[in-house]
């Protein structure tokens, strides 16, 4: 069947459009009639496996059904949100100092960030758009700090499409963890609009698990910062057969600071991919940029880095650095920085490296009497370290470090 | 001087090795008894660095020819790891730097292979920590060091001690310390030396490979053997290392060339 056909058949299986987001229903629903799934000749989607995104279409959207994950013991003080319905939101008790928007303000801002992120027409949005039938729409209140985190399990052959708001007020800081998980014959949409306003905080750690055969994950994150926010994001993506990772990060007039530290890790036959982008409006923007990944088998990871720094982004500073690791013949690692500036007052630095596990570093541990599983465990443990050496304590009781190690060490 | 009746733990016989293609060992005999403290001294390129690894392991080169026997055992054929295991250190000229791995956890692993090997207990988090505690005395090394990740960002000084450190926790039987004293201040000079002096006992022996006499006034060698082009050409006592430092390798060469004429 042709890809468009595909979509076809797959916006005609969806439900009515109706409810808060009836209008976006509408708009992802129209825009993906007319535009179809891109194709190889889609310079954003070149290297994308399409044949397995046509798959992420086959699959029946989720409405009522529940699914109960063994999730690991939440901490006492953190709110945990489960959003494994597609409309079950509204009885969700939240935490203090964070209150759901009205249904003029989710009016009022919806699409507002997409917009600004410039991925209004993107495929992954457009789904989201097209599917979801509700969303969590939060303020974090003026000056408040608070802790709050978001789960998107799964459903076993059975897509979900999962929306997120967040306007982060003035003065406020909010550590967010979000985790998506896959199952088998699982397809996972997610899209996070946040809003940072001035001198507001966001410490976004965003985990991402597939697990089986055939999960597949499109997520987005459309941020847009403040003068003198700040926001940092720990990512994760492993164990998906398709995924594909797109933080757009706006600096709306400069004068703010984003830091992104990124990990993902492929094996079998998988294939993630990291687009990100960041854009800076105005001057002294700063930007700390680490993206990591790690080969192994035959499968396929992709990064392409964007950072635009148009003539009204003078001072800015951006940092962007591509580390991969290549585990296997295999396995194959494609890595592209995409830097735009036309300031000319600006230090901008970026670089890639592709290696392999470093053979003198493996004897050092071997001639010390290390067995030579352990003598890889601990190279690969130190491989990750300074990603995951950032993911708080709550984050780490997701157990990703056993996962990655026994996806890579073979 | 040992008594003769000691133990053999490393004997080489007529050892030939290459590295990429390129032969550099043409037929390294050494015989090293418990007891034992060996200089092997020679120009860079003379092949020293290359039997120090060849004798722990090192996956690059081949053994053409010859053998390696610890204790009789024949170990060309053990993996490095096995090698470590039963006694054989080797301290590296260029520590290797391991970003993101603890120095600390590093530390315990090794230590816990080797004591699973002589039937110990292994050590936990706890009691690899008393037990380190106090080899750090040894080599007079600061305990954060204990907390960084293994060599990385370390000066020469500290790679050094960090080897030290190593031998100390291991225990091994045979320890190959290749150019520890190479980019030593004296200070650091004479520690290592201490370290090495303490950790010698009657039952292992010790081969310092080094350039200098100077590591030599700090640790007495009982054997001092120098390797040209991939031999060992010439084994006197400490003596040797003093002519040598008076008159420079080309008084080896000479003295050669003259046996070799004599022939």
């Amino acid at each position: 069947m042709k890809s468009s056909a595909i979509c076809r058949n797959w916006l005609k299986s969806l439900p009515p459009t109706q409810g808060n987001l009836q209008k976006e229903q509408v708009f992802g629903r129209e825009h993906l009639f007319e535009k179809g799934i891109p194709s190889a000749q889609d310079e954003a989607w070149r290297l994308s496996n399409l044949k397995r995104l046509n798959e992420f279409f086959s699959l029946p959207l989720t409405i009522k059904e529940k699914s109960n994950p063994q999730l690991p013991h939440q901490e006492k003080n953190i709110k945990r949100l489960i959003l494994n319905t597609n409309n079950a939101i509204k009885d969700i008790d939240l935490p203090k100092g964070i209150t759901r928007l009205s249904n003029r303000e989710i009016e009022e801002n919806i699409g507002d960030i997409i917009k600004t992120c410039q991925i209004k027409n993107d495929l992954s949005v457009s789904i989201n758009q097209a599917a979801s039938s509700d969303l969590l729409a939060l303020r974090v209140n003026h000056n408040v700090t608070q802790s709050l985190e978001i789960i998107v399990p799964s459903v076993t052959q059975q897509m979900i499409s999962t929306r997120v708001i967040i306007i982060i007020e003035e003065g406020a800081k909010l550590d967010l963890l979000e985790v998506i998980l896959g199952n088998k014959e699982s397809a996972q949409n997610h899209l996070i609009e946040v809003k940072l306003r001035a001198n507001s905080e966001l410490n976004h750690e965003f985990i991402s698990l597939g697990k089986g055969a055939e999960a597949s994950s499109l997520s987005t994150l459309a941020i847009e910062q403040g003068p003198q926010s700040k926001y940092y994001l720990n990512s994760l993506q492993q164990g998906w057969h398709y995924a594909r990772f797109e933080p757009r990060i706006i600096q709306m007039q400069g004068e703010a600071s984003t830091t992104i530290k990124s990990l993902q890790v492929t094996s079998a036959k998988e294939q993630i991919a990291t687009h990100s982008l960041v854009r800076f409006e105005g001057p002294n923007g700063r930007l700390d940029q680490l993206q990591k990944a790690v080969a192994t088998d035959s499968s396929h990871s992709i990064f392409n880095g964007s950072i635009e720094v148009p003539k009204r982004a003078q001072k800015t500073e951006a940092a962007q650095l591509s580390r991969n690791l290549i585990l296997s013949k295999r396995a194959r690692i494609d890595t592209k920085p995409e830097l735009e500036i036309i300031a000319d007052d600006v230090r901008c630095t970026h670089g890639a490296t592709v290696s392999q596990l470093q053979d003198e570093e493996l004897f050092y541990l071997l001639s010390r009497g290390i067995d030579k599983e352990v003598a890889n465990t601990l190279l690969l443990q130190g491989y990750y370290d300074d990603i995951i050496s950032n993911f708080s304590q709550n984050a780490q009781r997701w157990n990703f470090i056993e996962k990655l190690i026994k996806a890579t060490n073979k | 001087m040992k008594s003769s009746n000691s133990e053999i733990l490393l004997s080489i016989e007529d050892l030939h090795v290459s590295v990429e293609d390129q032969k550099i060992l043409y037929g390294v005999n050494l015989v090293v008894k418990e007891g034992e403290i060996h200089a092997i001294m020679g120009r860079n390129g003379s092949g020293k660095s290359t039997l120090s690894k060849v004798i722990a392991g090192h996956p690059s080169y081949q053994v053409l020819s010859g053998s390696v026997k610890f204790k009789g055992i024949n170990i060309l054929e053990l993996e490095p790891e096995k090698r470590a295991r039963i006694g054989i250190f080797l301290g590296f000229q260029y520590p290797v730097e391991i970003p993101g791995v603890s120095n600390l956890e590093f530390l315990r692993v090794s230590t816990n292979s080797r004591r699973n090997e002589l039937g110990k207990s292994e050590l936990d988090t706890f009691e690899f920590e008393e037990l380190v505690t106090e080899s750090l005395k040894l080599v007079e090394m600061d305990p954060a060091f204990l907390e960084r990740s293994v060599n990385e960002g370390f000066s020469g000084g500290e790679k050094k001690r960090n080897e030290i450190l190593q031998m100390a926790l291991l225990d091994p039987i045979v320890a190959i310390l290749d150019e520890t004293d190479s980019g030593l201040d004296i200070d650091a000079l004479r520690v290592v030396a201490s370290g090495i002096n303490k950790l010698s006992n009657p039952n292992s022996a010790t081969i310092l490979i080094t350039h200098y006499q100077r590591l030599l006034n700090e640790v007495t060698p009982d054997f001092v053997h120098i390797m040209a082009d991939g031999k060992i050409i010439k084994t006197g006592n400490k003596e040797l290392a003093i002519d040598l430092e008076k008159s420079g390798y080309d008084l080896i060469n000479k003295s050669n060339k003259n046996q070799e004429v004599a022939k």
